[in-house]
C-alpha cells in the first residue's frame, strides 16, 4: 500500500493550564485516509490535543500543519476554511440542548444557506439512519441517554461531508452491540470515502478493530505508536497495562 | 495585597481589557449584522420574548415612580403655589432620565442575566466549540440576533414606560394635589418637546446594545461549570448597571 499524505502535522505542540502542563512538546503526524488511534488515561489530554487539530484551543508553544497551512496562526475566515473540511464528534457531545435532534443535525448545513429545507431533511435522515438515530427526529437532546447524543452528535458530524472527523470517544457510553455498529461506520466511511479519521478511545477492542495506525499519549507526549500489530507487541511497561488492563503478561 | 500600587494596576489593566473586549464584541456584532435579513424571524422571536418577560415589572416600576415623583415635586411647588406646572416638569424627568435608564436597569437585570445564562451554559457545555466545528460564528449565531432585539426592543419598551409613568404622574396630580387632568396635560404639552422623547429612545437604544453586548460577552468568556454560569451572570449585570450609569452621564453632558 502507498503511503498516504499527511494530514496534520503537530510540532512541538505545548500547552498548559494555569500551572499544569498538559501536552509536552508533542509531536503527532496524522495520514489521510487513514483512522488513527489515539489512547492515554483519563486526564492525560486526549480531549485538549483533539481541539487544537481543529482551532478550538490555540497552543501555548508549537506548530500544527494541517495540509501544509500552520492552523496556529491562522484565524477568522482563512480558519474557518480549513475547518471546513473538518467535522468533530464530542466527547460529551455537545448538541444545542434547545434544538431537536433533527435541526441539530441539520445546523451546520442550514446556517451555510446553500440548501434547501427538503435537502436538508434528506441528509438529515441519511445521517440519522446511519447512526440508527432517525426514531428520535423530533426529540430534544435532554431526552435522550449519554449514548444516543453520541451517535447524535456523529450523525452531525457526518452532515457536514467532512474529509477530517475527530472522533473524541465515540464509542464511551454505548452498548457493545451499537459501539461495534459505530466502529464498522468508521470503517466505511473510510473505505467508501477515503474519510480520515482521527479517533479518541479507551475501547481496546474497538481500537485494533479500526485503528490503522495507534499512538499512545502519556505525560503529554506520545510515548509509542505504530501499527495495531507492533503496539500489541510493545515492550512498553506502560502501554502493555494500557491494553491488557494489568502489570505483566504471559505471552 | 502586599503593594497597592500593583494592585490598582493590575485592576485598572482589566479594565482596559474588558473595555476592549467589549468594543471588539460590539465591532464584530455589528459586522454580522449584515445577515440581519437571513435571521428577522430569530430577532423579532427575541423582541417578544423580552417585551413579554419585562413589560410586567416596567408596568409597575414606571407606574411607582411617576406617581411618587409626583407626590415628591408637588410636595414643593405646592408650597410656592406652583403645584400646576407638575405637568411641566415630571413628563420631561420621564422622557429624557428615568424611562429610558429605569427602564435599561430593569432590561439589563431580566435579559442580560437571561442572555450571559444562557450562552454561558451553551460555552461551557461545549455548544459554542460545537458551533465553531459546524462553521458557525458564535457572534453572528448568538450575540448579533440578541443584540438587534434588544436596541429595538428597549425604545418600545421605553415609551411604553414613559406613558405609564405620566399617566401615574396624571393620576396622582388629579388625586392628591387637585389639579385637573386636563391642566397637567396642557402643561406637558407646552413644555415637552419632541427632541426630548427622540433624545430619551437614543439613549434606550444605546443601553439594549449594552445590554447584549456585555451580556454576550461574559457569556460568551463563562468558565467552569453551572458554578461559573452563576458567577458569569453577577457580573453581567453588574457591569451593565455601571455601563449604563457611566454613558448616561455623558450622553446626557453632551445634549445639555
Ligand atoms: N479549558 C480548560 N481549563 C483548564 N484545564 C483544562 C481545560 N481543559 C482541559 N483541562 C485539563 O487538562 C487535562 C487534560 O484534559 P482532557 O484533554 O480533557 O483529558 P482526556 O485525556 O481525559 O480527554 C485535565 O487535567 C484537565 O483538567
Ligand atoms: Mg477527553
Amino acid at each position: 500500500m502507498a503511503v498516504n499524505a499527511i494530514e496534520i502535522d503537530i510540532q512541538k505542540l505545548s500547552k498548559s493550564f494555569r500551572n499544569f502542563q498538559v501536552l509536552k512538546d508533542l509531536d503527532l503526524q496524522i495520514r489521510a485516509s487513514e483512522t488513527t488511534v489515539i489512547m492515554g488515561g483519563s486526564g492525560t489530554g486526549k480531549s485538549v490535543l483533539l481541539k487544537h487539530m481543529i482551532g478550538l484551543i490555540s497552543p501555548d508553544s508549537g506548530k500544527i500543519f494541517v495540509r501544509g497551512v500552520d492552523i496556529t496562526t491562522q484565524k477568522g475566515p482563512a480558519l474557518d476554511t480549513i475547518r471546513s473540511r473538518f467535522a468533530m464528534v464530542f466527547q460529551s457531545a455537545a448538541l444545542l440542548n434547545s434544538l431537536t435532534v433533527a435541526e441539530n443535525v441539520g445546523l451546520g448545513l442550514k446556517e451555510q444557506h446553500r440548501f434547501s429545507k427538503k435537502e436538508i431533511n434528506e441528509i438529515v435522515i441519511e445521517k440519522l439512519k446511519l447512526v440508527k438515530m432517525e426514531h428520535k427526529y423530533n426529540s430534544l437532546p435532554g431526552e435522550l441517554s449519554g449514548g444516543m447524543k453520541k451517535r447524535v452528535g456523529i450523525a452531525r458530524a457526518l452532515a457536514m461531508s467532512p474529509e477530517v472527523v475527530l472522533y473524541d470517544e465515540p464509542t464511551a457510553g454505548l452498548d457493545p452491540i451499537m459501539a461495534g455498529n459505530i466502529d464498522e461506520l468508521i470503517l466505511e466511511l473510510k473505505q467508501k470515502f477515503k474519510m480520515t479519521a482521527v479517533v479518541v478511545t479507551h475501547d481496546m477492542q474497538s481500537a485494533f478493530y479500526i485503528g490503522d495506525h495507534i499512538c499512545m499519549l502519556y505525560q503529554g507526549k506520545i510515548i509509542e505508536e505504530g501499527s495495531p500489530e507492533s503496539i500489541r507487541h510493545s515492550s512498553n511497561d506502560y502501554v502493555i497495562q494500557f491494553i491488557t488492563r494489568h502489570k505483566s503478561v504471559q505471552t | 495585597m502586599a503593594n497597592p500600587i500593583a494592585y490598582i494596576g493590575i485592576k485598572a489593566l482589566t479594565l482596559f481589557q474588558l473595555t476592549g473586549e467589549l468594543l471588539q464584541l460590539f465591532a464584530s456584532t455589528i459586522y454580522w449584522s449584515k445577515h440581519t435579513f437571513r435571521n428577522v424571524d430569530k430577532i423579532f422571536h427575541f423582541m417578544v420574548k423580552m417585551g413579554v418577560n419585562t413589560l410586567p415589572i416596567a408596568t409597575f416600576t414606571s407606574l411607582f415612580v411617576g406617581m411618587v415623583m409626583v407626590l415628591q415635586t408637588g410636595y414643593t411647588l405646592e408650597k410656592f403655589g406652583m403645584a400646576e406646572s407638575l405637568g411641566a416638569i415630571v413628563p420631561i424627568a420621564m422622557a429624557r432620565e428615568l424611562g429610558p435608564v429605569l427602564t435599561a436597569l430593569l432590561l439589563a437585570g431580566r435579559i442580560g442575566a437571561a442572555i450571559t445564562a444562557e450562552i454561558g451554559t451553551m460555552t461551557v457545555s461545549e455548544e459554542v466549540d460545537a458551533l465553531k466545528t459546524l462553521g458557525i460564528n458564535p457572534v453572528r449565531y448568538l450575540a448579533m440576533p440578541r443584540f438587534l432585539a434588544c436596541l429595538c426592543m428597549l425604545p418600545v419598551l421605553v415609551i411604553y414606560a414613559d406613558v405609564i409613568g405620566i399617566l401615574g404622574g396624571a393620576s396622582v396630580a388629579a388625586t392628591y394635589f387637585h389639579i385637573p387632568t386636563k391642566i397637567y396635560f396642557d402643561r406637558m404639552a407646552e413644555s415637552l418637546q419632541f427632541i426630548d422623547i427622540i433624545k430619551g429612545l437614543t439613549k434606550a437604544a444605546v443601553f439594549g446594545a449594552t445590554i447584549a453586548i456585555v451580556g454576550c460577552r461574559y457569556g460568551l468568556e463563562a468558565k467552569g461549570g453551572a458554578a461559573g454560569v452563576g458567577e458569569a451572570t453577577t457580573r453581567s449585570v453588574v457591569c451593565s448597571f455601571i455601563t449604563i450609569y457611566i454613558l448616561n452621564y455623558f450622553i446626557t453632558r453632551l445634549w445639555l
